[in-house]
Parts: structure tokens; sequence; C-alpha cells
């Protein structure tokens, strides 16, 4: 068990740079990358694990971001929504209405990069499975829906 | 030759920075030298405050300054100045806020809240409209007749009604007493919350030069910097009210939330910059939600289905405040009816105060409220009388020139609210008063609902255009619309680019709005952005094709009345080899031996409503709405008649729009807006206990929709042109939240045979129900 009181410097692989922090045992994983590291993509929504604004990905797969401490990201591989670079769910978004505020976008991106990587051919049950996880307000979903979808077809004719 | 992009689905201009990352809400913003604010919220929904001690927390590391009631002694409001910035005295609801902590960090002054102390006389809690009209019950204010008011609301000092909106056409006794048919239905709905996914933020900072900087949220700048200025005495133009992207607001974001707060503090802690940001609970408890309902409605009809009269009371239950449900209450009123053509009205709308969280506008304005109390008394009409309800809902369907509750003559703009009812009819695949026994357990029914909003807004509401211009030619648009999330500004630089002929990538808007450089605009609410900041671009538009063809009149030696311009170019129409370009001219023309004339191209354009006027406290009779959306709603759902659980399988919805600017981005509104009023009918709204207390305060528990919840959605849209409006365009915003209570519940009572009249439409309430056995 790591023992650490106060403040203390801890190195965190973001966006595949290594990055250092100083933080106190407590802070969560989302406060760090926000206020120590400046990556302003993952979001405050509720702080409870509930909506999903937060979602990063670690290692691969997606964690919310506010349940989890800064400390035991420490050796992992974060990935946060500016560590996507044009890829094709992000366009899709944008093409299919995936978002209309936004402010859920950032981890709905996270949580739906993931899902495409790990299981390509999700069917409905899968695919509702991993992304009732996250929260949209504005969508009613429909848009989320198409752009998952469009991204399947387009891997698949790859 | 130009063709028309109006009605193609360009993607939004701020898309690919949401996709990234990149675009910052309030929250985001960092300021050198910022505090960070937390809250200490009231355990109870009705108290006296005894003693806050606050010197423990004082002596916390970091903290600069606790704040309480006592701090200030004005109270504020949007109509009725009922409140105190924070609660002084007295606590009235659940979630309220009696402490704040400024500190250096947001976890110091977290920390500090902790050791707040607050010592409460605690009351019984006034927990239902009903028990609070109750000639005993306990007064939540007092002080009424203190309280300043404006002149359309009608708050009645020694109850607790806030507000009173009555209408009364033709002769409703007389309807009733030849009726046929006559059916009384009462219907509730549990005050709830907007759950935008952004908690709303707000940050002050006090300059020694006086000018307040406000950074916030909100859907509102321009009511923020008067409301301000008017409660805390501030000069309107030294408050700059800054607006980022918001994280959607459906109308809880549209009155003055944090923003005063905030100035205090800042105030309090010599000027310096302060963020408020809400933590989910405090948005979802402390800061307003949605209205609450109690909803008694009667209908005579004659024996073929004529309504003939309407007798209405609505008892809306504001919780301890007024905010904007004192306005909220007087829209449903003068919509009462529901789109239907009613000649005998008589209704009674009361914003009542309770001592639940409070509310403020949301998606619908009162119309979602209104409007399931009237879809269920219809179909239980429908019923009564054995005709389809399609049909009824057809007999009854108000249209061009009918006038309305208020008794105001609907133009030749109005909505063709039948084939909306038939669409909606087919696409569901019409016999909608059948049901389906699917398998023994399982029954699929079909639901209808009509629905019809107005922009419930000042007399005098406004929106402004400015239009500047690129060495390249291409042009800027700044408006007062804040980008919520509903697409606005791309849809208003689609009616620019189709103005000037320039292609959409030749059209920037500015994001941001703010009130020292964006004109004014009343607000983002009401669905009225695209409409009036519209006619205003286009206005904007005109007064800079002006400009620029006299600067080319003057280049190319030819009079203006011979120009036509077309993707960035001036021509001689009878010469078209003379032209030039708008990267020529919009700066000022510049001669090729360098003099320079006429300088940069700037456009202006304005809007305002006209003809609008207040209603009559006694009658209602007046003309408060300047335009009317109307549509038509259903679903269809998969009911499991053994445990109550259902799925609701498909929602449709048929609107009449006036023109489509943007297919895509209007769908994504009405989608939006079904799925809205699809949770708000089948989840959520807030529980309680018999204390007052919220119990389902987080959203673990506060359940909206999630993405296995969503039905199959269709839409369409009719086109009947607004004349006055944007190349025939109107609002869609809100519309299609209005008819999911009245078809999910019509759907549901069908298949369980049961009346269902109380949201939300839980298994557990149906199951509970169908034991009982039904009048249906």
């Amino acid at each position: 068990m790591i023992q650490i009181k106060g403040l203390t410097q801890i190195e965190l692989n973001v966006n595949s740079e290594v990055r250092t922090a100083t933080i106190s045992p407590e802070d969560t994983l989302l406060r760090v990358i926000r206020e120590s590291l400046g990556l302003i993509g993952p979001k405050v929504g509720c702080e409870n694990g509930d909506c999903g604004a937060c979602t990063v990905l670690l290692d691969g797969k997606p964690v919310k971001s506010c349940m989890m401490l800064a400390l035991d990201a420490v050796g992992k591989e974060i990935v946060t929504v500016e560590g996507l670079n044009d890829t094709l769910i992000q366009e899709a978004f944008v093409e299919y209405g995936g978002f209309q505020c936004g402010y859920c976008t950032s981890g709905f991106l996270m949580n739906a990069y993931a899902m495409l990587d790990a299981v390509p051919d999700a069917d409905e049950t899968v695919k509702s499975e991993w992304l009732s996880s996250n929260l949209c307000r504005c969508t009613g979903y429909e848009g989320i829906k198409k752009a998952v979808a469009f991204v399947q077809k387009s891997q698949k004719n790859k | 030759m130009w063709k028309t992009e109006l009605g193609k689905s360009f993607v939004r201009k701020e898309g690919k920075e949401k996709v990234t990352g990149q675009v910052r809400y309030g929250g985001d913003i960092e300021i050198p030298g910022l505090l960070h604010a937390a809250t200490k919220t009231s355990p109870n929904a009705f108290a006296r405050i005894l003693e806050i001690d606050t010197s423990e927390a004082e002596q916390m590391p970091g903290v600069k300054i606790v704040f309480t009631g006592q701090d200030y002694d004005q109270n504020v409001g949007l109509y009725l100045s009922d409140k105190a910035i924070i609660a002084r005295n007295v606590v009235r609801h659940y979630g309220e806020i009696v402490a704040v902590v400024v500190a250096d960090t947001y976890k110091q002054a977290l920390n500090a809240v902790e050791k707040i102390k607050v010592s409460y006389d605690v009351m019984t809690p006034v927990m239902s409209p009903s028990d609070a009209l109750k000639p005993d019950a306990p007064l939540l204010h007092e002080n009424m007749e203190a309280y300043s008011h404006i002149a359309p609301i009608h708050p009645e000092p020694g109850s607790n009604v806030a507000n009173r909106t009555k209408v009364r056409k033709g002769d409703v006794g007389k309807a009733f007493s030849k009726a046929d048919h006559v059916v009384d239905v009462t219907v509730e709905i549990p005050p709830g919350d907007h759950v935008a996914m952004e908690p709303r933020v707000a940050i002050a900072e006090i300059k020694k030069s006086g000018y307040v900087h406000i950074t916030s949220s909100t859907q509102a700048p321009f009511v923020v910097k008067n409301l301000m200025s008017h409660f805390f005495d501030v000069d309107p133009g030294k408050i700059i009210v800054d607006v980022p992207m918001v994280g959607g607001g459906f109308g809880g974001k549209a009155g003055l939330q944090l923003e005063g707060l905030a100035y205090l503090l800042s105030k309090k802690a010599g000027g310096r910059p302060v963020r408020v940001v809400n933590t989910r609970e405090d948005d979802l408890l402390a800061s307003p939600g949605h209205i609450g309902l109690e909803s008694h409605v009667k209908i005579a009809a004659d024996a073929k289905g004529k309504i003939l009269g309407m007798d209405l009371v609505f008892n809306f239950n504001s919780g301890a405040y007024a905010d904007y449900a004192v306005n909220v209450s007087r829209a449903a009123a003068i919509s009462c009816t529901g789109p239907y053509s009613v000649e005998n009205v008589k209704c009674d709308s009361l914003c009542v105060y309770t001592n639940m969280p409070f509310a403020t506008a949301y998606r619908g304005f009162g119309h979602i409220e209104m409007s399931f109390g009237i879809e269920r008394a219809m179909d239980t009409l429908a019923d009564q009388i054995g005709l389809d309800p399609v049909e009824l809902r057809k007999i009854n369907a108000i249209k061009a020139f009918d006038t309305t509750p208020v008794q105001s003559v609907l133009n030749a703009s109005t909505g063709d609210i039948e084939t909306c009812f038939t669409r909606v009819s087919e696409m569901l695949g019409g016999n909608l008063g059948e049901v389906e026994h699917v398998d023994a357990q399982h029954i699929k029914a079909k639901g209808i609902a009509g629905l019809w909003k107005a922009p419930a807004m000042p007399t005098n509401t406004d929106a402004g255009a400015i239009l500047t211009f690129n060495s390249d030619g291409s042009c800027n648009l700044n408006v007062g619309v804040v980008e919520i999330g509903q697409g606005t500004k791309t849809g208003l630089a689609q009616l620019v680019s189709e103005r000037l002929k320039l292609p959409m990538e030749k059209v920037h808007v500015v994001m941001p709005v703010n009130t020292s450089t964006s004109p004014s605009d009343w607000a983002t609410a009401a669905s009225r952005g695209l409409m009036m900041a519209g006619v205003a671009a286009l206005e904007a538009c005109d007064d800079a094709i002006s400009q620029i063809k006299t600067i080319a009149a003057s280049v190319l030696k030819a009079p203006e009345r011979d120009l036509v311009y077309e993707a960035g170019q001036i021509f001689v129409s009878d010469d078209p080899t003379l032209s030039v370009s708008f990267a020529e001219v919009v700066l000022g023309y510049v001669y090729p031996n360098g003099n320079a004339v006429y300088g940069q191209v700037i456009g202006k354009g304005r809007y305002i409503a006209k003809h609008l006027t207040d209603v009559d406290q006694e009658t209602g009779k007046g003309h408060p709405d300047l335009e009317w959306t109307l549509g038509a709603e259903g679903v269809e759902v998969l009911l499991n008649v053994n445990t109550g659980r259902y799925k609701i399988t498909k929602a449709v919805c048929c609107m009449d729009v006036g023109k489509v600017v943007n297919p895509e981005l209007a769908r994504g509104q009405v989608v939006g807006g079904m799925a809205m009023g699809i949770g708000y009918t089948i989840m959520e709204g807030f529980k309680f206990n018999t204390r007052g207390q919220v119990t389902n305060g987080v959203l673990r528990d506060y359940k909206i929709m999630r993405y296995d919840d969503a039905p199959e959605y269709s839409v369409e849209f009719l086109e009947t042109p607004q004349q006055d409006g944007p190349y025939g365009a109107r609002g869609l915003g809100e519309q299609s939240v209005i008819g999911m209570p009245g078809a999910i519940s019509n759907a549901l009572s069908r298949a369980a045979k049961v009346s269902l009249n109380t949201i939300p439409m839980t298994p557990e309430l149906i199951w509970k129900q169908m034991q009982k056995g039904g009048t249906k």
C-alpha cells in the first residue's frame, strides 16, 4: 500500500506525453487533469460517476476520471479527448449531430471510441450496455447512435 | 447563378471545437487570482435560522470570506422580489444556500464549509399547492405586500398565491348546461430539474473603476445586466456580461442565477474575481428547476364531439420562490385550451408557493404542464363519446383566424395542425384507438397529443445584428443570441449566406456574447432567436449591400440600380465584364495611386416585436403572442401487463415550423425535445420524504433518459411560412417537449385500461393502478 501525506509530485502519461503534477493524495484524476495539466476536455458534470462527462481512457478502457484518484493513474496510459486526433468518431459526431451543447461530448466520444476499438461489430445490445453509462441531455441519443453506426459501417468497408 | 442553400444541412459552425475539447465553458476559464466559492445548504425544507456560526470556517486555510444572508439585506427576483440572495432568517426549501465560503482554492472552500454550524427552528413544510391554498396554511412569504413586482404579475399578499391569471372568454356556464358530454380530469406533475449537463457557473470581478465583469453560463446576458443594474444599483453600462459557450440551458439558465451572488462575494472580497460553480447537487436543488402542477380540466362537448367550453384550474407549484414561475403560470393561462378552438373558456391559473425547490423557465414554458391535462381530457372525452382520438382532435383543431383563449385572432402564418394530426396518425400506422395483444403479457398501444406554443416574452422583445467584413470579402455576424447547443448561430449564418449570396465558409459568426459589444437581445429563450435575430441579420445584410453598392457604383462608374451581386462580386447587370469584388470594397476602396475612399462597411439590423399587449387582469383579453408553432406528437408503447414495465418503442412528431433553414439541426432540436418530454413523463421529478427533504437530489437517483431508453424517432415538418419571419422561418426549439406527457399517458392508459394521470408514470404506479382497476 502506498502511503502518502500532504503534497507529492507524480508523473502521469497523458496523451503520449509524460507530465508532472503536484497533487494531494485525495485529488481525483479529473481535477488533476483539468487543474494541474490544463486539459479541459474532460468535464465536471456530477463528480459522482453518474454522467460520464469526465470519461477518459485508461490503458484503452473508458473510466470516469471523477471516480478515481490521480495517484491510481500513475503508470497507466491516459488519453483525453485532446489526445484523439481526427478520428472517424469525432468526424461522425459532427456530421450526424452527435452533440448539441457539447458538454457531454468529450466523455461520450471517449466511451464510443473505446467501444469501437474493443467491440468493433457491437450490436445494439452491446452498444446499449456501453453507451448507457454516459448522459446526454440534448440529442435524445439519436445523433450519437447514427454517428456510431456510421463508424462501424466505415470500418467494415475498409 | 446563386443557388439557394436554405434547407441544406450545414454542420455546426462550432462543431469541430466541440469534438476536440477546445470549447471553453464558464467552468473552464482561468483568471489570475481567481477565488473559489463553496456553499453550505439547508437540510430543512422550512425553518427559521437561529444562528450561523462561521468562526471556525473563517480560520480555515485559504479562506478569504464567509458570506451569509445577513451580508445583504435586499431582495431580488425576476418579476417579484421575493428572494434573498441566499437564505436570510428563513429557509424555504431543502437545499437552499445558507452560507458561502470563498477561498484561494475550491478544495479549501469545500473544507471550510464543513466547519460552518447552523442551528434551525424547524417548521412544518407546505408540500403541495392544494395544501398551500388552504385558508389556514402557513404563509411562506409573510411580507409579500412589501415585495416589488412588475405590472403583469398579480400577487395576493396574505396567501401563498404569487400570481393569478384569469381567462374569461364567452359563457362557460351556458356551454356546460347545454353539453351532451362533460369530462372532468385531474392531473399532477411534480417539480423537477432541467439537468443541463453543464452545471451553472458565474464569475464576478469588480474593477476599481466600478466596472463589473461577469462571466456566466447564462441564456440571458442582457437580462442579467439589466437586473443586476436594477437590484445592485450599478450603471448598466458598467456591467459587462460575457458568455462563453453554454452547456445546455432548457430555460434553466434564463434568469438571474449565480451572477448576483458572485457579484456580492466579489464585493466582500475587495473586488477580486470569484467563481461560483454549482455542484450537481446545488444545480438540482439550490438553483431553480421546473415547475410542478395540479391541473383540473373540465371539457363540455356536444354529441358529435365539438367542444363547447373548457373550465380550467391550474394550480402551479412554484416552490419556495417566484422566479420565472409567475410567468410560466401566466403563459399556461394564455394558451390554456391547447391547440383547440374553444368559444367559451374559463381558466384560473395560480402560481402557488410551497416548501419545495423553486421553479424557473423550463423548455415549453408552462405548455408541457398545461398540455398534459388537456390531452388526457381529450382522450377521456373521445372514449366517452366513442370517437377516434385523432378525429376528435381534428374536429376541434384551431386554425388561422380563429381566436385564442385570450381572444386574440390567429393570423395567416398559423400552422396547419389538422395535417399534423393526420401525419402523426399515419406515421404510427393509424388505428390509434386500438390496442394490439402481442403475447400473453404484452400489449402494444398508441397515443397522440396536439401541441401549440407561443413565446411568452415582453411586448418590446428585441434583437440586433452587426455585420463587419474581412479583407477577403468574408463577413462576421455578431448577434446577442447565446449558443446553448440549439445551433441558432449556424442557422443565422445560413440566412446571411443566402442574403449576401456568399458561400457559408465566408460567413463567420461571433460565438461568445458580450453585453458591451454585442447588440441588445432580450434573451435566448422562448424559441425566438432564429426568427428575431434572423430578421435583424437580414436587415444588416441589406444595409451592408446598400453600402457595398454605393462604393461599387463609384468604382464601376454605374448607377447603383444597375448593380447586381453574387459570390462576393458586384457586377454591372448589363455588362458583367465590369465588376469589383467584395474584398476590394468592404474595407474601403483603394485606388491604384493609394488614395482610399469610403472606409469599411458595417451592416446593422434591428428587430422589435410589434403590436403586443399585456392581458387584462379580469378577462385575460389581449394580444400577448407574436407567433404560434403548432404540431402533433404520438408514441407507441409496449406494456407488460403483469409488471407495469414498458418501453416506448416509437416517438413521432409532425410540426409546422415555417421554412426549415437547416433540416438536420431542426430535427436535432425536435428529437432532443421529444427525448426530454419522454424523460419528464416516464421517470423524472423530485421525490420527497415527509419532512420535505428531496430524496433523489443526485443524478444517481434523479433519473434522466439514457441511451438504452431512446425510442425510434420520426419527425416531419410542414412549412406554412411565417410571414414576418426570415424567409418564412419561426421558432421550433422547445415545442416538441410539449406533447409527450399527453401522448404517452394516453397510450399507456389505453394499454393498461386505467386512467394514468400522474407524472412520472413509473411501472410501479401503473401496476398499482391496474391492481385497483380503472375507470377507463
